[in-house]
C-alpha cells in the first residue's frame, strides 16, 4: 500500500494529495518482549503506511531493549503521524526520526549502512572478474570453492545495488541483506 | 492481606488482583479455558459475577458500567470463540475510548501452537483492536501484569486491553504482589497537563475571536466530572456557543444557553454553519471524525484551531491545527480557566453580531418534522420519552441508526456518563446490553434503550440475562419495520431500491419480552404513547416497548456525503426529488 496515495483518514477527503513524499529513517527503541515487532509493523499494515526497509535486534540486553530501524515514504503529515502512532504503542519507548533529527544538527542525512552476503557460481573469466570486483568494492570472500564466492559487502545502500547488479551477470545466485542499520553523525547519542 | 506478598495459585491471584484494583462487578461466560477462575468466584462474594448469554453482550455491557461510572469495565471469557466472540466489543471500546479489562482463557502453554481445542492466537487477534495485550506465561508474572493492565486501560487516552491467561498458569502456584503505587514501567507515560506557553497562546486566540466556537467531544465525558464542570464553567466565562459531538452529549447541558446542539452528519443547521464559518475553533476531547467534519478540504475553512487531547497522535490527524495541546482535558481546562480568569476581562459584547447570526441559523429550526395524528413520527416518540422521563435518574443508550440520531437530536442531556452510545465503530447490538451494564452499576436508576427493530435483534439474548438479576431495562424500539438508515441511504443513493433492508419477518416483541420472562408493550397511536410510556417507566421488570412509528421517515438534516458543512439538506428542503439527487456520483463512492 502506498501512504502517499491515500487520503489521510477521512472518507471525504477527496482532493488529490499535493506534498511530496519524502523517505525517512526512523529509530524505534522498544522493549525486546515478545509480540512488539507485530505491534510495529501490525501499525505500519493496518494504517497503510510503507516499509521499505526493516532491521530490528536486541541493543541493551540488561534493559531488554531493541532498536528497530525503519525507513518509510510519507508525505510530511504522514510521517508526522506514524511517529505519533508508533509512541502509542505501550513497549515504545522513544522513537526519533533520524532523517530530521540529522537536518537539525546540520548533517545531510542519517548514517546508513547495510550488509549483504552474496553467492556467486561460475568459472573461468566470470570467475576472475568477480574476485576483481569485489575487491574494488571491498567485498569480503567468506566462502568459496572450486565453483562459487560468497561475499560479504557492507556499504551505503547505493554501493550494495551497484554491486549485485555488476554480479549478477557473473553468476549471481542468491542475495540476503540485513536491511538499514542507521545512527547520526556527531557525539551525542539518540 | 493487601501489602505483602502472598504464595497462591493463578485463578487466586485473579480475583485477588480484581479485588485489589476496585472490581466489583464482572461480566463473563464460562468455558473450559477459564474454569479454574470460576471455580475461584464461586467460593467468594466480594466481586459480583454477571452471567451474559454471549461474550460481545459481555463486551458491551463492561463498556455500558464503564461509560456511565467512569471505572473501568471488567470482562471474563474463556478462549477460541469466547475471545472471538468479544473483539467487537474490544474494538468499539478502542475506537470509543473505553476502559475496559477482558481476561481470557487460553489452552495450556504446552498447547500453545497445536491448534488445540477451543485455541485461538487470541493476543494476535485483539493486538489491533487493544491498547495492549499480554499472553501471560509465568504466574509470578500474573499479578503484576493485571496491575499493569488496569493502569493502561483507566490512564491516558483510556482503551481497552486483553490478559490471556493459559489453563496451567491458572492451575500452577506463585507469588502475588499487590498494586505498587511505584510505578515500574518506564516505555508508558501519558502526559496529562497542558503545555502553560500553548494554553496562553491559545487564551490569546480566543480572546481576540469575534466569531468563535467551542467543538466539545467524548474526551471531556472520559476526563471525569471534574472536566464537564470546568467547561461549563469556560462557555460561561467566554460567552462562546458551544456545540458537541455524538459522544460529549450531557458535558455541556442541552438546556444551557449556549449550547447549538450536536454537529456533524445529522447535527443541527446552526451548529454545522457556525463551524463553518467561525474564526477560532476550540476543539476539546474530539477527534475531528469525518461525521463530523465532511468534506474536509471545504471544512470551517477561516478558522484558527486550537485543538485539546490528551492522545499526541490525534493532533494534526485529520485537521490541521495551529495550537495543538496535548493533555488531559480536565487539567487543561482548569489552567485554562485559571489563567483566562487572571487576564481577560471578557468582551462579551464583541460576540453580538456573531450571535445574532447564530440566531438566524437557529431560527431555520432544522430539526423541525412534520406531525401527524395517526402514526407516531419517531421523533415525536423521543420527545415524549424525554419529557417522561427527563425528571427522574435516568440513563439513555442506544443501538445504531436512525433511532440513535433522533435520541442524539432531541433527548435533552444535562450531565456527563447519562449517554451511552456506539459511536466510532457504529456497532448495531450494542445499546442493549451496553443497557445491562449501566443497570448493574445503578440498580436504581431508569435505564432505558433506545433501539431499533434491526438492531435490537442483534444482541435480544441479553433479556435472559436482564430477568435473571432482576435488572429492569427498559428497550424502546422505534419500529418502522426498516433498518431505517440503511433505507435512507439506498433512497438517497441507490434510486430507493431497497436492498434487503426491510425485515419481513418481525418477531412480536411483546411475546417475545413474556417468552423470556420480561413484559411488553405496544404503542401504535400517538394518543397512547404517554400513558404507554408511563406504564413502562412504572413497570419493575424489564421492559420491550415496542414502538410502532412512521416506516418512511428520514433522519434530517442530513449533510450528504461529499459535501461541506454549509451545504447541509434540510427538513423543509427534503422533497423526494432533492433527497434524489443531493449525492453526486464521486459522493456515492463514500460511506
Amino acid at each position: 500500500m502506498n501512504a502517499q496515495h491515500q487520503p489521510t483518514g477521512s472518507a471525504y477527503f477527496m482532493t488529490a494529495e499535493t506534498t511530496r513524499p519524502e523517505t525517512h529513517t526512523l529509530s524505534v527503541l522498544v522493549d525486546n518482549e515478545p509480540g512488539v515487532l507485530a505491534r510495529v509493523i501490525g501499525l505500519f499494515s493496518g494504517r497503510g503506511y510503507n516499509i521499505e526497509s526493516l532491521t530490528v535486534s536486541e541493543t541493551e540486553h540488561e534493559a531488554h531493549l531493541s532498536r528497530i530501524t525503519i525507513v518509510t515514504t510519507a508525505t510530511p503529515n504522514v510521517l508526522e503521524q506514524i511517529k505519533s502512532q508508533l509512541e502509542r504503542i505501550v513497549p515504545v519507548h522513544r522513537v526519533v526520526d533520524l532523517t530530521v533529527r540529522s537536518a537539525e544538527l546540520g548533517h545531510d542525512k542519517p548514517l546508513e549502512r547495510e550488509l549483504a552476503l552474496v553467492k556467486v557460481t561460475g568459472t573461468n573469466d566470470n570467475r576472475v572478474e568477480a574476485l576483481r570486483l569485489a575487491d574494488a568494492f571491498r567485498a569480503q570472500v567468506i566462502d568459496a570453492n572450486t565453483e562459487h564466492f560468497i561475499f560479504e559487502i557492507t556499504g551505503r545502500v547505493s554501493k550494495i545495488e551497484q554491486f549485485i547488479s555488476i554480479m549478477r551477470p557473473l553468476g549471481l545466485v542468491e542475495i540476503c541483506r540485513t536491511g538499514i542499520a542507521a545512527m547520526n553523525r556527531g557525539p551525542q547519542g539518540m | 492481606m493487601a501489602g505483602k506478598q502472598m504464595e497462591m495459585t493463578g485463578a487466586e491471584m485473579v480475583l485477588q488482583a480484581l479485588k485489589d484494583n476496585g472490581v466489583e462487578h464482572i461480566f463473563g461466560y464460562p468455558g473450559g479455558a477459564v474454569l479454574p477462575i470460576y471455580d475461584e468466584l464461586h467460593q467468594q462474594d466480594d466481586v459480583e459475577h454477571i452471567l451474559v448469554r454471549h461474550e460481545q453482550g459481555a463486551g458491551h455491557m463492561a463498556e455500558g458500567y464503564a461509560r456511565s461510572t467512569g471505572k473501568p469495565g471488567v470482562v471474563l471469557v474463556t478462549s477460541g470463540p469466547g475471545a472471538t466472540n468479544v473483539v467487537t466489543a474490544l474494538q468499539d471500546a478502542l475506537m470509543d475510548s473505553i476502559p475496559l479489562v477482558c481476561l481470557t482463557g487460553q489452552v495450556p502453554t504446552s498447547l500453545i501452537g497445536s491448534d488445540a481445542f477451543q485455541e485461538c492466537d487470541t493476543v494476535g487477534i485483539t493486538r489491533p483492536c487493544t491498547k495492549h495485550n499480554w499472553l501471560v506465561k509465568d504466574v509470578n508474572q500474573l499479578s503484576r501484569i493485571i496491575h499493569e493492565a488496569f493502569r493502561i486501560a483507566t490512564t491516558g487516552r483510556p482503551g481497552p486491553v486483553v490478559v490471556d491467561i493459559p489453563k496451567d498458569v491458572q492451575f500452577a502456584t506463585g507469588i502475588y504482589t499487590p498494586p505498587s503505587p511505584v510505578i515500574e514501567q518506564k516505555s508508558y507515560q501519558p502526559k496529562v497537563s497542558g503545555d502553560l506557553d500553548k494554553i496562553r497562546e491559545a487564551i490569546e486566540l480566543m480572546a481576540g475571536a469575534k466569531r468563535p466556537i467551542i467543538y466539545s467531544g467524548g474526551g471531556v465525558v472520559n476526563s471525569g466530572r471534574e472536566a464537564s464542570q470546568l467547561l461549563r464553567e469556560l462557555v460561561d466565562l467566554t460567552g462562546f456557543p458551544i456545540t458537541s459531538t455524538l459522544m460529549g452529549l450531557g458535558a455541556y447541558p442541552a438546556s444551557g444557553k449556549n449550547w447549538m446542539g450536536m454537529l456533524g452528519m445529522h447535527g443541527t443547521y446552526e451548529a454545522n454553519m457556525a463551524m463553518h464559518d467561525c474564526d477560532v475553533m476550540v476543539c476539546i476531547g474530539a477527534r475531528f471524525d469525518d461525521r463530523i467534519t465532511g468534506r474536509l478540504d471545504a471544512f470551517s475553512p477561516h478558522s484558527k484551531k486550537i485543538h485539546i487531547d490528551i492522545d499526541p497522535s490525534s493532533i494534526n490527524k485529520i485537521v490541521r491545527t495551529e495550537v495543538g495541546i496535548v493533555g488531559d482535558v480536565g487539567h487543561v481546562l482548569e489552567d485554562m480557566v485559571r489563567l483566562w480568569r487572571a487576564s481577560k476581562k471578557t468582551d462579551k459584547s464583541q460576540l453580538a453580531d456573531w450571535w445574532t447570526q447564530i440566531e438566524k441559523w437557529r431560527g431555520r429550526n432544522s430539526l423541525a418534522y412534520a406531525s401527524n395524528k395517526d402514526v407516531i413520527m419517531p421523533q415525536y416518540a423521543i420527545q415524549r420519552l424525554y419529557e417522561l422521563t427527563k425528571d427522574r435518574d435516568t440513563y439513555i443508550t442506544t443501538e445504531v441508526g436512525q433511532h440513535q440520531m433522533w435520541a442524539a437530536q432531541f433527548y435533552g442531556f444535562e450531565e456527563p456518563n447519562r449517554w451511552m452510545t456506539s459511536g466510532g465503530l457504529g456497532t448495531m447490538g450494542y445499546g442493549f446490553p451496553a443497557a445491562v451494564g449501566v443497570q448493574v452499576a445503578h440498580r436504581d436508576s431508569l435505564v432505558i434503550d433506545i433501539a431499533g427493530d434491526a438492531s435490537i435483534q442483534m444482541c435480544i439474548q441479553e433479556m435472559s440475562c436482564a430477568v435473571q438479576y432482576g435488572l429492569p431495562v427498559k428497550i424502546f424500539i422505534l419500529n418502522n419495520q426498516y433498518m431505517g438508515m440503511v433505507r435512507q441511504w439506498q433512497q438517497l443513493l441507490h434510486g430507493n431500491r431497497l436492498s434487503h433492508s426491510y425485515t419481513e419477518s418481525m418477531p412480536d416483541f411483546v411475546k417475545l419480552a413474556e417468552a423470556y420472562g420480561g413484559v411488553g408493550i405496544r404503542c401504535e397511536k400517538p394518543a397512547d404513547l404517554d400513558d404507554a410510556i408511563r406504564t413502562m417507566i412504572d413497570t419493575p421488570q424489564p421492559v420491550i416497548f415496542d414502538c410502532r412509528v412512521a416506516a418512511l421517515a428520514n433522519c434530517f438534516p442530513m449533510i450528504p456525503s461529499g459535501k461541506a458543512h454549509n451545504d447541509m439538506l434540510l427538513p423543509d428542503e427534503a422533497s423526494d426529488e432533492a433527497v434524489a439527487n443531493a449525492i453526486d456520483a464521486k459522493g456515492r463512492a463514500l460511506v
